[in-house]
């Protein structure tokens, strides 16, 4: 189904996205309508133009494409499915996810995989093709979030406060050296990539039609937590 | 024992009652009581006892008492033997003194200097054993338009409401933060009474689904168990923004209470630390708040209504003024009394006010600004009885919450050592020996008698006042006077003075 999105309202849009027979929706000319997709099981959803806030907030198993650029909290709290932005993405993407899977071609902003999350089965994994912004898994307790560093143009891969409070997943990033500064919550080596990022940077590649050998053949920092409970010795019970 | 700490409480036991039978021993999580074989004499060691009250209720023969030590510091008015332990606790380990329920303190209690009143002669009292008496009340949003379809009738355009028999709720209380037998007493009870319980923050137990039509959601900044179907289980949904206990703090369930169940039900691995940061960090605005509530609504097709939660916090009336603009139906605030299952001492005894003032301010706030029918009021934090609840609604309030209320019902004793984990109580604890010494089936049935008792005397003091509905108590404050009260706190409360006629 073919839905021509200029002018509508985002809860009219999303409604004929959830109320459509066919599974395969294409929308056009999308102008900034939220919450797009939130919450869905099904669907494929194929987006043309530029989605606004919150796009696949929930998502539970659905799978979007977005054929341009993101804006802010992309796969809040996601719990299944996939995202593929060709072009990049805002604040806050995929804040608290739990599940699925993020691409992006190019860069994020800020907050990039706050309070991301694994259960169980359910791994959450963003791949950013370009570079993060400050902030980037911030609390972040689970999951891979790998950041590929192309198009740097002379700025770091990764912004300030990398992984600040986290206790839980792992950061890649594709870098000779590590430039940013890291909060003494989060440990850092210089080693290969594990058989899940690479088969994670083998997909972002393959979505976007990219060589896969600079990628795989890269230098990698791998940035883990210190500590399980890095809070344990705060507190005095009284 | 800690370096210099000296007992607070005197474990006092009658030997000429005492028969040995160690059930104190057997039921003191935290190991005060012991046998000692030589002697064949019962033991304590004070220095571990909470006073919890369990071995007391529990001794067969009456033998226990806890007694405060007359055990005593030089007499200080401005260094009491509590200040100078937080200090010898903080010398001694270096740590953020950690405490749990509501701020102890000798802060005014408002509800206590606000009197109900009576008819008499004129509009007379009216009888509630014979006559109609309406408790029940909707809550969300009154924003409706007036609409006709094309066949001129007029269509349905109110956003939805929750429907309850009595205006009180269960607050939120988290699986993790308290067992699964208070959270299935909860639920039961939510359920007998019509009314609703809340989740917190530490998702949806699966066995609790089917509680769902009378069940509050939270999402909060950790998003703890927040996914599709919780979502839809649900009667509503409430962002927590804040908690009465701890204004501008976020939450730590440390990794030891992560038990297998309570890692599956806020979805998080076991072990590992559940942090809820203090701020949502897709919040930082109004705005951002608008697209959080309009996000959880098109997740669930406009079919709940959308709650906000806030700690009462000085410019409360500014901040629910800008949430009653951001779509969100309910608006719960919780005042500075509030319990937690932990919060940091000094947080939970000097941040945020007195409800009873938030809730004066924001209610007056949203008359004047002309929307205080966007949305309803909920107000905790704490309410202690059924005249809180009158006294609440007179002041603008739609409903309450109760949470100490309501865990004091299932056998709390306020002994405030929540944080510990060992709740002899069962109520806030995840180990399996202390969590069965609280039976649901009891346990909800205290809370339905409980309640039912407190909408019996509410119906009493509305018919003394001459008013059959909610509807007509809410915010109608010529309903209160002040006892006790400066100017400004009457001002503020928007009550005249005792014995101040019209």
């Amino acid at each position: 189904m073919k839905i021509l999105a200029n002018g509508m309202h985002y809860s009219a849009l999303n409604a004929a996205v959830r109320m459509s027979e066919e599974n395969d929706i294409e929308i056009m000319n999308c102008i900034g309508q939220r919450y797009i997709g939130a919450g869905l099981s099904e669907r494929y959803i194929d987006i043309h133009g530029t989605p606004g806030n919150a796009l696949g907030a929930y998502l539970n198993g659905a799978e979007v494409r977005v054929d341009g650029n993101v804006q802010e909290a992309t796969g809040d709290t996601m719990n299944a499915g996939v995202i593929e932005v060709h072009g990049c993405a805002g604040d806050a993407t995929g804040y608290a996810m739990r599940g699925g899977k993020i691409f992006i071609e190019g860069d994020v902003g800020y907050r990039c995989g706050i309070h991301m999350k694994a259960f169980r089965t359910q791994k959450p994994a963003i791949v950013i093709g370009g570079r993060a912004g400050s902030f980037l898994g911030e609390y972040q307790a689970g999951g891979t979030i790998i950041v590929l560093g192309e198009n740097l143009g002379g700025k770091p891969i990764v912004g300030y406060f990398c992984g600040t409070g986290m206790h839980g997943g792992e950061i890649w990033l594709r870098t000779d050296e590590l430039t940013a500064a890291l909060p003494e919550q989060v440990k850092s080596e210089r080693m290969t990539l594990s058989d899940e990022a690479a088969s994670l940077i083998k997909e972002w590649c393959a979505r976007f039609g990219k060589d896969e050998k600079p990628y795989l053949s890269a230098v990698y920092y791998r940035l883990t937590p210190n500590a399980d409970n890095p809070y344990r010795q705060m507190y005095t019970p009284n | 024992m800690e370096l210099y700490i000296r007992p607070d409480y005197e474990v006092v036991r009658n030997e000429s009652r005492c028969i040995a039978c160690r059930v104190c021993e057997r039921q003191c999580a935290n190991e005060v009581h012991s046998f000692d074989p030589e002697t064949g004499l019962m033991r304590s060691d004070e220095s571990k006892c909470v006073n919890c009250h369990r071995c007391v209720s529990l001794c067969p023969t009456h033998a226990l008492k806890i007694v405060k030590t007359d055990d005593t510091y030089r007499e200080n008015a401005n260094w009491e033997a509590q200040t100078i332990h937080e200090v010898y606790r903080q010398a001694n380990t270096g740590g953020v003194l950690l405490s749990s329920m509501g701020n102890p303190k000798p802060y005014p209690v408002f509800w206590d200097k606000l009197l109900i009143n009576a008819s008499q002669v004129t509009n007379p009292p009216i009888d509630p054993l014979r006559e109609p008496m309406e408790t029940k009340l909707y809550l969300g949003s009154r924003k409706a338009n007036i609409v006709r379809g094309e066949d001129g009738l007029l269509k349905d355009t109110l956003p939805p409401q929750l429907k309850l028999s009595v205006p009180i709720m269960f607050s939120a209380m988290s699986y993790g933060s308290i067992s699964y037998n208070a959270h299935e007493s909860l639920a039961r009870a939510a359920e007998e009474l019509g009314t609703y319980y809340n989740t917190g923050e530490g998702g949806l137990h699966k066995d609790f689904y089917k509680y769902g039509k009378n069940t509050i959601v939270q999402v909060a900044s950790g998003r703890f168990g927040v996914h599709k179907e919780y979502l839809e289980a649900a009667a509503a949904i409430e962002i927590k923004m804040g908690q009465g206990a701890k204004p501008g703090i976020g939450g730590h369930l440390p990794g030891a209470k992560i038990t297998e169940d309570v890692s599956e039900t806020r979805m998080i691995p076991k072990g590992i630390d559940a942090i809820s940061p203090a701020p949502h960090h897709d919040i930082y605005s109004i705005e951002d708040l608008k697209q959080l509530v309009d996000s959880l609504k098109e997740a669930t097709e406009y079919k709940k209504p959308v709650i906000v939660k806030i700690a009462a916090v000085h410019n409360a009336a500014a901040i629910a003024s800008g949430i009653a603009r951001s779509g969100a139906d309910i608006i719960a605030i919780d005042g500075y009394r509030g319990g937690t299952g932990a919060a940091p001492t000094r947080i939970r005894d000097n941040v945020g006010i007195p409800i009873e003032m938030a809730l004066a301010q924001i209610d007056t706030r949203l008359r004047e600004e002309g929307i205080r029918d966007n949305v309803s009021l909920v107000v905790g934090g704490s309410v202690r009885s059924s005249a809180d609840v009158v006294k609440a609604i007179a002041l603008g309030a739609d409903a309450c919450y109760i949470g100490t209320a309501a865990l004091l019902a299932l056998g709390c004793h306020l002994c405030r050592s929540c944080h510990t984990g060992k709740c002899n109580w069962g109520i806030a604890t995840q180990r399996p020996d202390l969590v069965k010494r609280l039976n649901p089936d009891l346990g909800y049935k205290r809370l339905v008698n409980l309640v039912s008792a407190w909408k019996h005397e509410i119906e009493e003091m509305m018919g003394g006042m001459g008013i059959n509905s909610l509807e007509a108590l809410k915010g109608n404050r010529l309903m209160l006077r002040g006892i006790g009260l400066t100017d400004t706190e009457l001002r503020l409360l928007g009550v005249r003075y005792a014995g101040e006629s019209l």
